[in-house]
């Protein structure tokens, strides 16, 4: 039962050093991203993966659709435009394919977004999102497409992401979103599966020992 | 007594391996075989400090260096800063955590997807994961393998688990017989181009029909490594006799009786007659060319014969947009054809292609050939027993011949991380598994392809079909 192994990692979040930010509601404004199939590369290039700590990647988020060669920034990529910014980024189709790179979560996170929409995640880079307290939100094509819509109108436009009630809304545009109930449980309180795991660790052990 | 229900391949390696059932939760998967490498783990290790435990099984867990190294002076420190910090730093942490290392010079370094394999280290029935998208490469031998994110590298160093829902199954059959120029990388890019770079997102593919009954276990690595590409969490290959002959003597493989008793073992995960896979795809073997890429992801790709679609013929008026932008970005007009097009750069190397039977058959079109002038070619296996393989073989001195050049192991123009780069506005046909925006370097416009064609496109200099050349 969900409720009794809370509490197993109640415990275990005593001993967690790091704790992630809590997500219940986030109400912002967001940034239109309107591309298809945005692989990780795009979200941070591989000549940036060179540190070894999770910090300071935003810097470099979309770095070649940011910047030119020069390093001028371009104008009319959206981080670039003043009228768009928010804690919520909103892509297209398929986001996150590609490299495994969790390096595209931590950069995405430290530019400061807290939530990607969009209509289809790739797998690896959900999880890594849900790792690292960043919402990846599924919404339906439709209403990814009005959100697009309404936020080149109105880029003031607030969206309101209710994780509790797993409701997304934008200008009079609602709609419910799924999330798988542990990950929301994880979300919601700030801890990530390691915390999980390591409760296990006597079963663990007992597993290996069986396992060939 | 209950009949068990029939299982695939991939539902009885997953019931093997679960630890740990509780409702409302993923289930904890215990992993047989843990790879790391130098970009993906130091954060993993920092954690580990942090919560003062220790690698739980430095037995499980295998070592190398490749995103980050030079394919040039490979004796030398490496000349960037932050990747010979990224280098060191893994090799500082495996010291301090007691995992094996396969560094810079060591006689089995690589790339890691290479190494596991050749190594005897990826067997059957196993479960796999490595910090990287391609680890999929390992399920040819009939595991499940896949990539994770940092995070989860550090959970597997932690508790040699993993939470994972489970994914759905997919089956993927292909039957008939290969024409003439075409091998394994064209049927992944073929399945890839039908299904889309998404087609099989929440899947584990498995691969079967008698083609790919017929490929070696070479040729099937190539096919797995790519299931990524489109979306699968993995992709596997039931083991067989080809197999078997390949694992066996391998370094760390099983041997003599044990090994005898482990393919017995083998034999037996074959997915069950009557099995359901939740999705089923057939392929005709007699459909597809050899194959080329021409946008900016590898769904992007046509038989080389073929013409780039137009706008007008996409299905999803949605797609146009970022359709466009793509060819843009490649400098190709929609409705054109890319045989004849110039190419400036030739690479032969990555996870998906840098075996010594990929090696076999760029030598094999070259012999005797010279590449075309202003064409630079670069040929980097895959690791370093590779390497020594080729040579042992000549194939160094038909790649001298033909003025290709052959470097020392790594990822190298795979990704644009070390120092061999495509530079801006340049074309190169690849066979590497990734086409995306700057993937190769800033601006670097990528065509993926055979080995066999590539080759045929450093001789020639330009797109051609290979099935000239043979
Ligand atoms: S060769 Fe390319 S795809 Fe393979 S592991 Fe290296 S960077 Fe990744």
């Amino acid at each position: 039962m969900l409720i009794a192994c809370q509490k197993t990692i109640n415990e275990q979040l005593i001993t967690k050093q790091e704790m992630k930010d809590k997500f219940i509601t986030l109400k912002s404004t967001a940034v239109p991203l309107s591309v298809e199939n945005i692989d990780t590369d795009q979200i941070i290039p591989a000549r940036f993966l060179k540190a070894t700590t999770r910090e300071g990647f935003g810097d470099n988020l979309f770095r070649d659709w940011r910047y030119d060669s020069s390093n001028n920034p371009i104008k009319e990529f959206v981080l670039n435009q003043s009228k768009y910014s928010g804690k919520i980024l909103v892509g297209g189709k398929n986001f996150g394919c590609g490299s495994s790179r969790e390096h595209a979560a931590w950069a995405i996170y430290d530019y400061g977004f807290r939530v990607v929409i969009s209509s289809f995640f790739a797998d690896i880079f959900k999880n890594n999102a849900l790792n690292n307290g960043l919402l990846p939100l599924v919404v339906s094509d439709k209403f990814l497409k009005g959100l697009f819509e309404t936020i080149v109108v109105n880029p003031q436009t607030e969206v309101i992401v209710d994780l509790e009630n797993q409701k997304v809304s934008a200008d009079g545009i609602t709609e419910g979103f799924e999330i798988n109930k542990y990950k929301k449980t994880c979300m919601i309180n700030g801890y990530d599966d390691i915390d999980y795991l390591l409760s296990l660790n006597s079963e663990i052990r007992a597993f290996d020992l069986v396992h060939s | 007594m209950s009949i068990q229900k029939p299982k695939t391949i991939f539902e009885k390696i997953w019931d093997n391996h679960v630890v740990k059932k509780a409702e409302g939760y993923p289930d904890a998967l215990f992993i047989d075989r843990h790879f790391i490498h130098e970009v993906t783990s130091p954060q993993a290790f920092d954690g580990l400090r942090k919560r003062g435990i220790q690698v739980f099984s430095t037995s499980r867990t295998s070592a190398t260096a490749d995103h980050n190294v030079p394919t040039k002076d490979q004796h030398l420190p490496i000349k960037e800063a932050m990747s010979r910090h990224q280098v060191e730093t893994l090799r500082k942490n495996c010291a301090e955590f007691g995992v094996e290392l396969y560094d810079l010079g060591h006689p089995y370094q690589g790339i890691v997807h290479i190494i596991g394999p050749e190594l005897g280290l990826t067997l059957p029935g196993m479960t796999i994961v490595c910090g990287d998208s391609h680890t999929s490469t390992h399920g040819a031998f009939g595991n499940i393998a896949f990539g994770i994110g940092t995070s989860e590298v550090e959970q597997v160093l932690a508790t040699q688990c993993i939470l994972q829902y489970k994914p759905k199954t997919m089956k993927i059959e292909i039957n008939g017989t290969l024409s003439k120029g075409v091998v394994s990388k064209d049927i992944i890019l073929y399945v890839i181009s039908k299904i889309s770079a998404s087609g099989a997102t929440g899947y584990f593919v498995e691969y079967a029909g008698d083609t790919i009954r017929n490929l070696s276990m070479e040729a099937r690595m190539t096919i797995c490594n790519m299931s990524i590409e489109m979306g699968a969490r993995g992709g596997l290959i039931a083991p067989d006799e080809i197999t078997f002959n390949y694992i066996k003597g391998r370094k760390f493989a099983p041997q003599g009786e044990l090994f005898d008793k482990k393919v017995a073992e083998w034999k037996k995960l074959a997915t069950d007659e009557g099995a359901v896979y939740d999705q089923v795809l057939t392929i005709n073997a007699e459909d597809i060319g050899p194959m080329i890429t021409y946008g900016t992801n590898p769904g992007m790709g046509m038989r080389v014969s073929d013409r780039i679609p137009t706008i007008e013929e996409l299905k999803e008026i949605s797609e146009r947009t970022s359709f466009k932008k793509s060819l843009d970005y490649m400098g190709l007009e929609p409705g054109s054809q890319l045989l004849g097009k110039a190419v400036d750069y030739v690479f032969i190397g990555s996870c998906t292609n840098a075996r010594i039977e990929d090696l076999r058959l760029v030598a094999g079109i070259v012999k005797g050939k010279k590449k075309a002038a202003g064409v630079e070619v670069w040929v980097v296996p895959g690791s370093k027993q590779v390497e020594v393989q080729a040579k042992a073989e000549g194939l160094d001195k038909i790649f001298e011949a033909a003025g290709f050049e052959l470097r020392s192991p790594g990822c190298s123009a795979c990704l644009g991380m070390n120092e061999d780069k495509v530079p801006v506005g340049k074309y190169c046909i690849s066979t590497s598994n990734r086409n995306f925006e700057g993937r190769q370097g800033p601006k670097s416009r990528t065509f993926l392809a055979s080995p066999l064609s590539a080759a045929a496109a450093a001789i020639t200099g330009r797109v051609t079909d290979v099935r000239e050349l043979v």
